[in-house]
């Protein structure tokens, strides 16, 4: 729940007193943060004697595996006549006590509220995924050097965006300011034992000023204006599809490391009398994503997959939730793609386009840069 | 501009004009630094978007599956040796193909140049045998010789082997006397320190196939980890499955890898893949000789017969 912007409440984190916070936290809250691995950083839940890597600069994979892992056990039977639950499938036991997410990107965190439109509905609310996001408090850190790939601010978020978050921390060189923004977060703040308050129009002002100027730091924008104004089937018949789609792969590489990708598959394994039932992360730019049993696929062909994958991401999203577009700029895909099709020329290619004549959009021979 | 990418655009603009194919695919610039993109020519205009830099690690003979059309390719030593697999391999016929051969000397490790500095790359210039690499902060000129990827560095076969024309002068192809150290390396550790060493290695996958899927060598039409009949793998993260996958699929290469470097280029986790294929690429050479994509007339050992053919390890 929100805290209206009067009863704001900033609190100083000296940086001599993080580490003791943060240990006085984990006697509540299971952690996960940023930690540094090999030649990059990843997120996860962090043993007793682990502190969140606060100086990192973004993570290979996005944090949404908290709320939603690679795999996940959904639910368990045995085929054993003996026990209760034979041939029943229960869901297995699951810790949903509290967690906290710290470190977090305000972008990634954005992106889990857009990841909420799809696992928690009007009509069907995912018990996994909804019973994780209950039990998690987001303590973001803001960007204050932003990468030349954030494009968050042009992507419906910012290096010090708020939207998704309990806590915003800034970090201020020896202290951090840490922006109270819901009733979770200043639980986690009473718990850390952090508790010094800042007057908060200053403390607000310094914050300010360091926003405007990260935000000026970001040298990479989309253009989205005119998206939502287009109709589907003339961005669908658009001639660059072709060419964007060439280079391409058909890894799951983009949608793996996106924090707003949300497919998945369910699979069964058995072994002897026991059988679990899987949730994994699926991608669909490989074929197989939509291949049908009966051997009809309506994805075959790669042109069609990575005209999806945009199309999706940049226009039938927004049309359906009127939430912007389902990409919060962080920039992974566009690091780690390894044949480097960037999202940002695909964006400013299909806010750009019109069609020459209206009826002849799908034979215009165009070419991409 | 460079030589190279000046030569491979007049090259490919006279192709695409004289109409003796009917596109080129070769590299053009990438949108970030230290990257590049496989691009596909159809115009002269587009021709001339060509690039050649030490940033072309992709193996370009991955995008000749499958093409019915008259194709002019760019093709650095490995990428030619991976298009005379495939011609071995009835993939692709030498007919159909215009191959602009371009003697390499290497492609650099980006992973590698970005571990020298603690802040992001934001501009990368390359000169004849140095770059510039630019961060926020500091400015550095680095020799490409200290950077080159490993696999280049172990590379015996810079020149292409099969081609039409040629975008550069021939350059000296290096006799190094043990081209396996890497392998003999892991080879020397003992069992539990060689599991131990698949097992971090293995650790970060997360199963996006894009090692499989940059591979020339990968063009089954059904992966055996895509089959769900039966279903021989399964698709979460238990490290068996993630094991399984790896091993088969080296497996699948024995003879037939070039060690282009495709499938290291492409990990978004940074796996070094070639600590598997290149075991089999040692075996191969030690038992018979081989070494793949050499000629479009031998097939790989793996695929033929011969009474004399090594059986000492059967047991």
């Amino acid at each position: 729940m929100a805290i209206e912007d009067t009863n704001m409440e900033i609190i100083k984190i000296k940086k001599s007193d993080w580490a003791g916070g943060i240990d006085k936290s984990r006697k509540t809250y299971h952690l996960f943060g940023p930690v540094k691995h090999k030649n990059h950083h990843i997120f996860r839940q962090l043993e007793n004697n682990i502190y969140p890597d606060m100086e990192y600069m973004s993570s290979v994979l996005s944090p949404k595996s908290v709320l939603f892992p690679q795999s996940q056990k959904i639910l368990v039977t045995s085929a054993d006549a003996s026990g209760k639950a034979c041939h029943i499938f229960t869901p297995p036991e699951q810790d949903h006590t509290p967690r906290a997410v710290i470190g977090i990107r305000p972008c990634d965190a954005k992106a889990v509220q857009l990841v909420k439109l799809n696992f928690d509905t009007k009509e069907y609310q995912d018990p996994y995924w909804c019973s994780a996001f209950e039990a998690t408090t987001f303590v973001g850190l803001a960007v204050n050097t932003p990468s030349v790939l954030d494009f968050s601010t042009s992507a419906g978020s910012g290096p010090f965006a708020q939207e998704g978050l309990d806590v915003l921390l800034v970090d201020c060189k020896d202290h951090y300011l840490a922006k109270i923004l819901s009733q979770k977060g200043k639980e986690f703040l009473n718990t850390a034992g952090f508790n010094e308050k800042e007057d908060p129009k200053a403390a607000d002002q310094v914050i300010q000023q360091m926003k405007i100027s990260a935000e000026k730091a970001i040298c990479s924008v989309i253009q989205t204006q005119h998206l939502k104004k287009k109709t589907v089937l003339e961005l669908y018949e658009a001639p660059f599809w072709e060419d964007i789609a060439f280079s391409c792969i058909s890894c799951g590489t983009c949608a793996y490391v996106c924090p707003t990708c949300w497919c998945f598959d369910i699979q069964d394994e058995t072994q002897g009398k026991t059988a679990v039932r899987f949730r994994n992360w699926d991608t669909c730019m490989p074929a197989l994503f939509t291949r049908h049993s009966s051997g009809h696929n309506p994805r075959g062909e790669k042109i069609q997959r990575v005209r999806q994958r945009f199309m999706h991401k940049l226009k039938y999203f927004d049309d359906k939730y009127d939430q912007g577009i389902m990409c919060i700029g962080c920039g992974r895909c566009v690091e780690k793609c390894p044949v480097n099709i960037d999202i940002r020329d695909i964006c400013n290619l299909m806010n750009a386009y019109k069609p020459e004549k209206e009826s002849d959009a799908g034979e215009i021979k165009g070419e991409i840069k | 501009m460079n030589t190279i990418t000046k030569n491979i655009q007049e090259l490919a603009v006279s192709l695409l004009r004289d109409k003796t194919v009917d596109i080129v695919i070769g590299f053009k610039s990438g949108t970030v630094p230290m990257s590049s993109v496989p691009f596909v020519a159809k115009t002269t205009e587009q021709a001339r978007t060509f690039i050649w830099d030490t940033h072309c690690r992709l193996n370009l003979a991955n995008y000749l599956t499958g093409r019915k059309e008259k194709i002019g390719i760019i093709a650095k030593g490995c990428d030619s040796r991976n298009i005379a697999n495939h011609i071995i391999e009835n993939k692709i016929s030498r007919e159909q193909l215009h191959i602009i051969g371009v003697p390499c000397s290497g492609m650099v490790d980006k992973v590698k140049i970005a571990s020298e500095f603690t802040e992001e790359i934001i501009e990368y210039t390359e000169q004849p045998d140095s770059f510039v690499v630019k961060t926020a902060s500091q400015t550095k000129t680095l020799l490409k010789k200290d950077y080159l990827r490993a696999n280049c560095s172990t590379c015996m076969h810079p020149n292409p082997v099969i081609y039409d024309q040629l975008a550069a002068d021939r350059v000296t192809e290096p006799l190094i006397e043990n081209q396996f150290a890497d392998v003999n390396r892991i080879e020397a550790l003992s069992r539990d320190e060689k599991w131990q060493h698949f097992d971090d290695l293995l650790q970060d996958c997360i199963r996006c196939y894009a090692c499989r899927n940059a591979c020339p060598l990968c063009y089954c039409p059904t992966c055996f980890v895509d089959e769900s009949d039966p279903q021989w793998v399964g698709k979460g993260t238990d490290t068996t499955d993630i094991r399984t996958f790896h091993f088969l699929r080296a497996y699948h290469c024995a003879g037939r890898c070039t060690d282009c470097g495709a499938c290291v280029e492409a990990c978004p986790m940074d796996i070094n893949v070639r600590d598997f294929t290149r075991k089999l690429n040692k075996d191969v050479f030690d038992m018979y000789g081989w070494e793949a994509g050499l000629d479009i007339k031998n097939r790989p050992p793996l695929d033929t017969f011969n009474p004399d053919d090594p059986d000492e390890f059967i047991k």
